[in-house]
């Protein structure tokens, strides 16, 4: 079966910045693919390709089968984009802008202005339909421009970094609305820089760096790999850090001391388990601390599990965002 | 969410309605940003008012008010001044996405960009009809016949739909507002340098020919010789139907120089 993405030796550059540096990647049918990696990785620069708006340098990139240079026509009348910045009208609102693009996907007024009402409800916008986007809350506009991805039905949406900049609450209502629609048969490609993002939504997770592929697998099998939790012990001195580090030695990973922040961190398979145990070393080595939690590993610990090193965190210049092409 | 199962492929609006819904979305943009008239009509009638009355006083144009100069020359010119904030907003819809959004919908490319300069000749058509309307409360008259000047009005705004393609070429390279923005403004000293304001005849003579021959002073001449008639004729070398006629071939180079370039900007990948 013809997956609905396929990138091989996808390749594209700007100027001496390698975007895609031979970008191997498979979005199957019916699952959601999550491409996952810290800034600059190239994760627009790839749903842009995926768009037809950006043209690769090298390599080939096929969407539902067609093949995105040779066939951009026929790519575009399978994608819905929603976009890393929401790309939708202030001036209208929020029912204006999805009749606006129903029409531009070919219904015709009935079929726009049905579809429309489909897509609010489905969002949970249709009490603010009415209003002008310009007094919609961010987590509104992002619902909304993630409906305007979604009025033309596409068989394929793209969804760059689609909860960034949202408080806890309006993601996790877009992550319902995301939900909903894959249960409708839409398949979903998503970028995230949370690695807990791509876990809560995606059936596959690719973590790119730097315009390559470093690791890929579904979630359980990241887990498994980068370790499931994350311990972090809060030193009340700095002066015991070492001495947190040797009591937690041992209940799973190498512990990573960060003085600045007075804290230790390890990762561990079985979070709550092994929590226990930490309280217990602490404890019973009189260790003074402030708290100590268990969470998530960061996309910063799972590379660093999963590479030996560090994001790359120091930006080059050039690398700032570049809304187009 | 049944349609999403159901529909595998779309084919996409055509040329025509996609580009009304791009035209009708920039009208809509307009219309609800009342700041956006107010401030700008404020702004076009201030000048007018500074010109007419501050300069006024000091320039003689051979038996002709200065007022029925002026007029003419500054509703031109407005266009090139309306014209900074359609490179502003072309710059806008690069910078939030919205054209990402647009080209990745199965439309021809072609379509965003005439609804884009459709709806903005339109709105300018407004503006120049305020800035008009203006002219005429601060004692401009016209003196031909009401043909004559409504053919001068549909001039402006052919000049208008020309001088569009322009600023969204200059929205496109510019790709952020504020930048597009300080890029149109190249086109100011064009407006100084020209017949628009004062007559060519009063500037130095090295700087002559270029303002005699330059498209805004072609642009402005014509209209004024449509408004006046003979008075403006007398002081000028050449007739109406040559600065109607160089006029209109101005704008079809203009279009022939930017048209493509705005539609091969925006397509680009
Ligand atoms: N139009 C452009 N011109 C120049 N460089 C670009 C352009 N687009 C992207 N880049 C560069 O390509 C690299 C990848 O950028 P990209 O936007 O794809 O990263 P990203 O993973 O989406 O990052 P973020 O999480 O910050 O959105 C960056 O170094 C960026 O500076
Ligand atoms: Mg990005």
């Amino acid at each position: 079966m013809e997956h609905i993405v396929e990138a091989r030796g996808l390749t594209k550059s700007y100027g001496t910045v390698r975007a895609l540096a031979g970008l191997d990647l498979v979005a199957r049918r019916g699952r959601v693919a999550a491409v996952l990696g810290p800034n600059g990785a190239g994760k627009t620069t790839f749903v842009r390709a995926v768009a037809t708006l950006v043209q690769p340098d090298g390599g080939s990139l096929r969407v539902a089968g067609f093949d995105v240079v040779r066939q951009p026509a026929h790519v575009r009348r399978v994608i819905g984009l929603a976009g890393q910045s929401a790309a939708v009208e202030d001036a209208m609102t929020g029912r204006e802008n999805l009749e606006m693009v129903g029409r531009l996907f070919g219904l015709d007024r009935a079929a726009a202005r049905a579809a429309t009402t489909a897509v609010l409800d489905q969002l949970q916008l249709g009490a603010d339909a009415d209003r002008l986007v310009r007094t919609y809350s961010g987590g509104m506009r992002r619902r909304l421009d993630l409906g305007a991805s979604l009025v033309g039905s596409p068989r394929l949406l793209l969804l760059d970094e689609p909860t960034t900049g949202l408080d806890p609450r309006s993601r996790i209502e877009l992550w319902d609305a995301i939900r909903a629609m894959v249960a409708g048969g839409t398949d979903v490609l998503l970028t995230t820089q949370y690695l807990e993002e791509a876990d809560q939504l995606a059936a596959d997770i690719v973590i790119i760096d730097q315009g390559r592929v470093i690791a890929e697998g579904t979630p359980s099998e990241l887990k498994s790999r980068a370790g499931r939790d994350v311990i972090e012990v809060h030193a009340r001195d700095r002066a015991a850090l070492p001495l947190v580090a040797e009591a937690l030695r041992g209940l799973g990973g190498e512990p990573r001391v960060e003085i600045a922040t007075r804290r230790v961190a390890i990762t561990v398979d079985t979070g709550t388990d092994r929590l226990m145990d930490a309280v217990r070393a602490l404890d019973s080595r009189g260790i003074d601390i402030e708290d100590i939690a268990l969470r998530r590993p960061t996309l910063d610990e799972v590379f660093l599990t999963l590479t030996g090193k560090p994001v790359d965190t120091a930006e080059p210049q050039d690398r700032r965002r570049h809304p187009a092409a | 969410m049944t349609a999403t199962t159901t529909v595998a492929t779309r084919p996409g609006a055509g040329l025509a309605p996609s580009a009304v819904a791009v035209a009708l979305r920039t009208i809509r943009k307009f219309v609800r940003t009342p700041q956006l008239i107010v401030v700008g009509t404020i702004q076009g009638a201030l000048f007018l008012l500074i010109f007419r009355y501050v300069f006024g006083g000091s320039i003689g144009v051979g038996g002709l008010p200065y007022v029925d100069f002026l007029v003419p020359g500054f509703v031109t010119t407005t266009i090139l001044f309306a014209g900074t904030g359609a490179a502003a907003g072309v710059a806008e819809d690069v910078e939030h996405g919205f054209f990402d959004r647009l080209r990745s919908l199965p439309i021809p490319r072609l379509s965003v960009m005439a609804g884009r300069s459709l709806a903005d000749t339109a709105l300018l058509g407004f503006t120049l009809a305020v800035t008009t309307a203006i002219g005429f409360a601060v004692g401009f008259r016209v003196h031909t016949d009401l043909a004559a000047s409504l053919a001068a009005f549909g001039l402006c705004v052919v000049y208008g739909f020309a001088f569009e393609w322009m600023f969204i070429t200059m929205g496109l390279v510019a790709r952020n507002a504020q930048a597009a923005q300080g890029l149109s403004m190249i086109v100011f000293p064009l407006t100084f340098v020209s017949s628009a304001y004062v007559p060519v005849a009063t500037m130095p003579s090295w700087m002559r020919p270029f303002a005699e021959n330059q498209p805004i002073t072609v642009m402005v001449d014509a209209v004024r010789c449509l408004t006046q008639g003979s008075r403006v004729e007398a002081l000028l070398p050449h007739h109406t139907a040559y600065y109607v006629g160089m006029s209109l071939l101005w704008t079809v180079a203009l279009i022939a120089a930017f048209a493509p370039v705005a539609i091969a900007r925006f397509s680009h990948r």
